[in-house]
């Protein structure tokens, strides 16, 4: 049902945790599933350096925020703006269709963590 | 290390019934319709599980009638019945936390001119008698309640329904039935139709190390019941089709073996289960036991863990090699959450949170050490994995 990417990211998250002083946070739920996605996120310049994640809810929901991580962090902003939903999807191998909310969950995250930054 | 807790789904067949089983894929291949020898030594090795399968619920043999598993003995309780007795009535009993064999079926006879009640349970998961007897109408043809839930493990009180069906009986209801499914009872707790005085009874061999593909629906004697398959005399002209020899023969090794190990068994998932649950709530934190705990088959556990999702523990859990199952959303591709559990008034998160251990004849103490200190370390991260104000929520579990 899931890929094996996604089982290996819940068995290992990357980057699970919070930043102690980030520059934006994005903390979202999905309000039907309850799903959630903390992402802290440090940028320096025009570039996002560092980021942390937790999460909470179903496989995909965890295996994404785990995956976000490593997609955009070391990235300038700029790259980082023109990430979408195929990409944290392609980055799990595969998702269920009725899973790609996670994925947009995920996308959701990151434009509150680094619109958070700019505001 | 492998450990195989999802024995509520199905569970591995004994070597015994296997090999009891062989025969009939080749050389034993006769059908058991023919005249020939061949024919009847298959028609004899039927009538000898037959009897083996009747034993195990102290029926006749011949109120045993072969079907092709817990679904379609549900089928043809409930389709048989309301097509042999529409005539007497258009009303059904039930419950919110049956099978979807039994709820589908129900729904289908709703499209065709039935109604039908679902009674609600208990937060434990348990029916009002008295709201079964409020329920019954001089329409009223079939009750239909399980005996054990397949979720939670939770016993239905038979003998209180039966109680009440004959009082309805006696005040003039003489077309009124009662159906259980104990798919997830039968060799889990002694099953005597008689003293239970229950009209049909659904069972199904892969939940006691039988083969798939066969179980079997008890038919009390002078009861009649509409078929589903039309077409040749086979079971008494009560189910149409070539007997499945093999399977058959396995579901009779499969029923002898568990009504003669049947207390040992009981007793020894009953330790490794009550085991499991008492060092998952002294190690862990945040964790409730669903269903009544002293009135439930031995080998189910279902607990709610708080802060996580079911299904990302069964995966993490998966990956370690141990198979549980979950009522959280998206379960078997499903998006609905377990019906069972909402009908018992659970909270949200509770249901999200719910994982089923089920054990069988064969779990050991050493598997379930090792499926309790993965539970552990499993759970403990994907909890330091959740955002910190989410587990203050879950401390209500």
């Amino acid at each position: 049902m899931y890929s094996p990417k996604v089982a290996e990211h819940i068995a290992n998250p990357r980057n699970a945790g919070e930043l102690d002083q980030p520059s934006g946070v994005g903390d979202v739920t999905n309000e039907v599933c309850l799903d959630r996605i903390r992402l802290t996120v440090h940028i320096e310049g025009e570039k996002l350096v560092d980021a942390k994640v937790k999460a909470s809810g179903c496989p995909p929901t965890i295996a994404a925020a785990s995956v976000l991580t490593e997609l955009i962090i070391g990235r300038s902003i700029q790259q980082v703006h023109l990430l979408n939903r195929k990409d944290v999807i392609d980055a799990l191998g595969h998702l269920p269709p009725a899973k790609s909310h996670c994925a947009v969950l995920a996308i959701d995250a990151l434009r509150a963590a680094i619109g958070d930054k700019r505001s | 290390m492998k450990v195989y807790l999802d024995n509520s789904a199905t569970t591995a067949m004994a070597p015994e019934v296997i090999e009891a089983m062989l025969p009939y894929f080749s050389e034993e291949m006769g059908n058991a319709q023919s005249v020939h020898s061949f024919g009847q030594r298959a028609k004899s090795a039927i009538e000898k599980a037959r009897r083996q399968v009747a034993a195990l619920i102290n029926a006749s043999p011949t109120e045993v009638v072969f079907v092709s598993g817990g679904t379609e003995a549900d089928n043809l309780a409930i389709r048989g019945i309301a097509d042999a007795h529409r005539d007497r009535g258009h009303h059904i009993i039930t419950t919110r936390i049956e099978h979807p064999a039994v709820l589908r079926t129900c729904e289908a006879l709703e499209a065709n001119g039935f109604r039908v009640t679902y009674l609600p349970v208990s937060r434990g998961g348990l029916i009002d008698p008295e709201a079964l007897r409020r329920a019954i109408t001089g329409e009223t043809i079939l009750i239909s309640v399980m005996l054990a839930n397949n979720e939670t493990g939770t016993i239905q009180p038979v003998e209180e329904i039966t109680r009440v069906v004959s009082e309805a009986r006696a005040s003039g209801l003489a077309h009124l039935h009662f159906h259980t499914d104990a798919v997830q009872a039968v060799a889990k707790i002694p099953i005597d139709v008689k003293t239970l005085g229950i009209d049909l009874l659904s069972l199904s061999a892969h939940k006691f190390h039988g083969p798939k593909g066969i179980g079997a629906l008890y038919v009390r004697k002078g009861t009649r019941i509409a078929k589903l398959l039309h077409g040749g005399h086979h079971e008494r002209d009560r189910r149409a089709g070539t007997e499945n020899v093999p399977a058959i023969v396995g579901f009779g090794k499969a029923a002898e073996m568990a009504g003669a190990e049947l207390d040992a068994r009981m007793a020894r998932m009953r330790e490794l289960r009550d085991y499991l649950e008492r060092q998952v709530n002294s190690l862990v934190s945040n964790v409730a036991v669903n269903g009544v705990p002293d009135r439930r088959v031995p080998n189910i556990s279902n607990m709610s863990f708080g802060g996580v999702d079911g299904e990302s523990l069964l995966i993490a859990l998966d990956l370690k090699g141990i198979a549980v199952s979950t009522g959280s959303a998206c379960a078997s591709g499903s998006l609905e959450p377990s019906h069972v559990l909402q009908a018992m008034g659970l909270a949200r998160e509770e249901v999200r949170g719910s994982l089923r251990f089920s054990l069988s004849a064969y779990t050991t103490q050493e598997e379930i050490d090792y499926a309790l200190s993965n539970l552990v370390e499993t759970l403990t991260r994907l909890r330091a994995m959740a955002p910190a104000d989410e587990l203050e929520t879950a401390q209500s579990i």
